[in-house]
């Protein structure tokens, strides 16, 4: 059977969207947040994928047509970001703060928690760009002599658990401005965040969009710095 | 006829994008360059929103299923995570809170600082 799925050319994203459905099924059923249609595809394609021990790349070779459409999908976040640069221009010193804000005191958030936990230069730098998009972290991480395999699984933790918390931590926090939730979101969870963003509202899915290349930017710049302090 | 035309024009922007990424040295991803690139393209009105919309939401809407892919690839990295699992949890879990607290309520109180100068 793993040879037959492994060749196969639309097996995997055939599983992925199927468990996705079953996902957005099983939330509308319980309504809890917790039951994110996004964490329940992946917990079900890893079970499967566990109970006939199959190899990662039976499912992976297929699924990667999904990946593929990342590149032009993100390049397509700035649609809804134009469609507010009203919003955008408004409040542009609000952003800038607020972006600028967040990702300084996550770099120094992973600075206080290195040195508590005595993490190896190695792994500080590792866990440095955790908040921002893969394809920048990646390469932050690369260039810092971080372990790229840790910070891309890092990063992947970060978007999900971003994307199921975001509504209720905001509620929690009183942040109610449409700008700054969408801010909250993008600058903390990157791209995985922006999906849920996308449902909180327009202004939150976009702003969200800008805080992905904003944060991403100014983290390539902070991180370098702040791989000196440890 | 529309939506090849707005394909074509995504990949264009998405191929440039790759471009920027092979001439520039920086750790930027083709996907940001292209971000930028097509806000820039849409706000000097080189495209118009018709151009791209359709399209363009259709991927926006397909979003949260193209990172099912790298989500399960976290059992390939289970065995490098295992040995520093406790701190990559604790990590992951404060400094996400940290970030989303941070950026909403300093983003809000400018806001509302500016928005009280203003009317006030």
């Amino acid at each position: 059977m793993a040879e037959f799925l492994q060749n196969s050319l639309f097996f995997g994203a055939f599983a992925s969207i199927g468990a996705y459905m079953l996902g957005v099924l099983i939330k509308n059923k319980l309504k809890l947040a917790i039951l994110n249609p996004l964490l329940i595809a992946i917990v079900l394609l890893i079970a499967f994928l566990a109970a006939f021990h199959l190899d990662y790349e039976v499912y992976s070779e297929s699924a990667a047509y999904l990946s593929y459409l990342l590149t032009p999908a993100t390049v397509c976040l700035a649609v809804p970001l134009y469609q507010q640069l009203e919003t955008l221009k408004k409040n542009w010193v609000a952003i800038v703060c607020g972006i600028a804000a967040g990702t300084v005191a996550g770099l120094g958030s992973v600075l206080g928690l290195a040195a508590l936990f005595g993490l190896s230069h190695e792994e500080y730098v590792t866990f440095l760009p955790k908040s921002i998009t893969t394809a920048i972290g990646m390469g932050v991480s690369q260039e810092l002599g971080g372990i790229t395999a840790i910070t891309v699984a890092v990063i992947i933790l970060t978007g999900i658990q971003g994307n199921i918390m975001a509504e209720g931590i905001l509620r929690l926090l009183r942040i109610t401005e449409p700008v700054a939730r969408g801010l909250a979101v993008g600058t903390s969870a990157h791209a995985i965040g922006t999906t849920r963003a996308m449902e909180l509202g327009e202004t939150e899915g976009a702003m969200s969009s800008l805080a992905i290349a904003v944060a991403g930017l100014i983290t390539v710049a902070a991180a370098s710095i702040f791989a000196g302090f440890y | 006829m529309k939506y090849i035309r707005q394909l074509l024009i995504i990949l264009a922007v998405s191929f440039a994008g790759e471009i920027l990424h092979a001439l520039l040295p920086l750790p930027v991803p083709a996907s940001i360059y292209g971000l930028v690139l097509m806000l820039a393209l849409l706000m000097s009105g080189v495209l118009k929103l018709h151009h791209v919309r359709e399209t363009a939401l259709f991927l926006i809407d397909i979003m949260p299923l193209l990172f099912i892919p790298a989500g399960v690839g976290l059992i390939t990295a289970w065995s490098v995570l295992k040995p520093i699992l406790l701190p990559t949890v604790i990590i992951t879990l404060v400094v996400t809170l940290v970030v989303m607290a941070v950026t909403g309520h300093v983003t809000q109180a400018v806001i509302r600082l500016s928005g009280r100068r203003h009317h006030g």
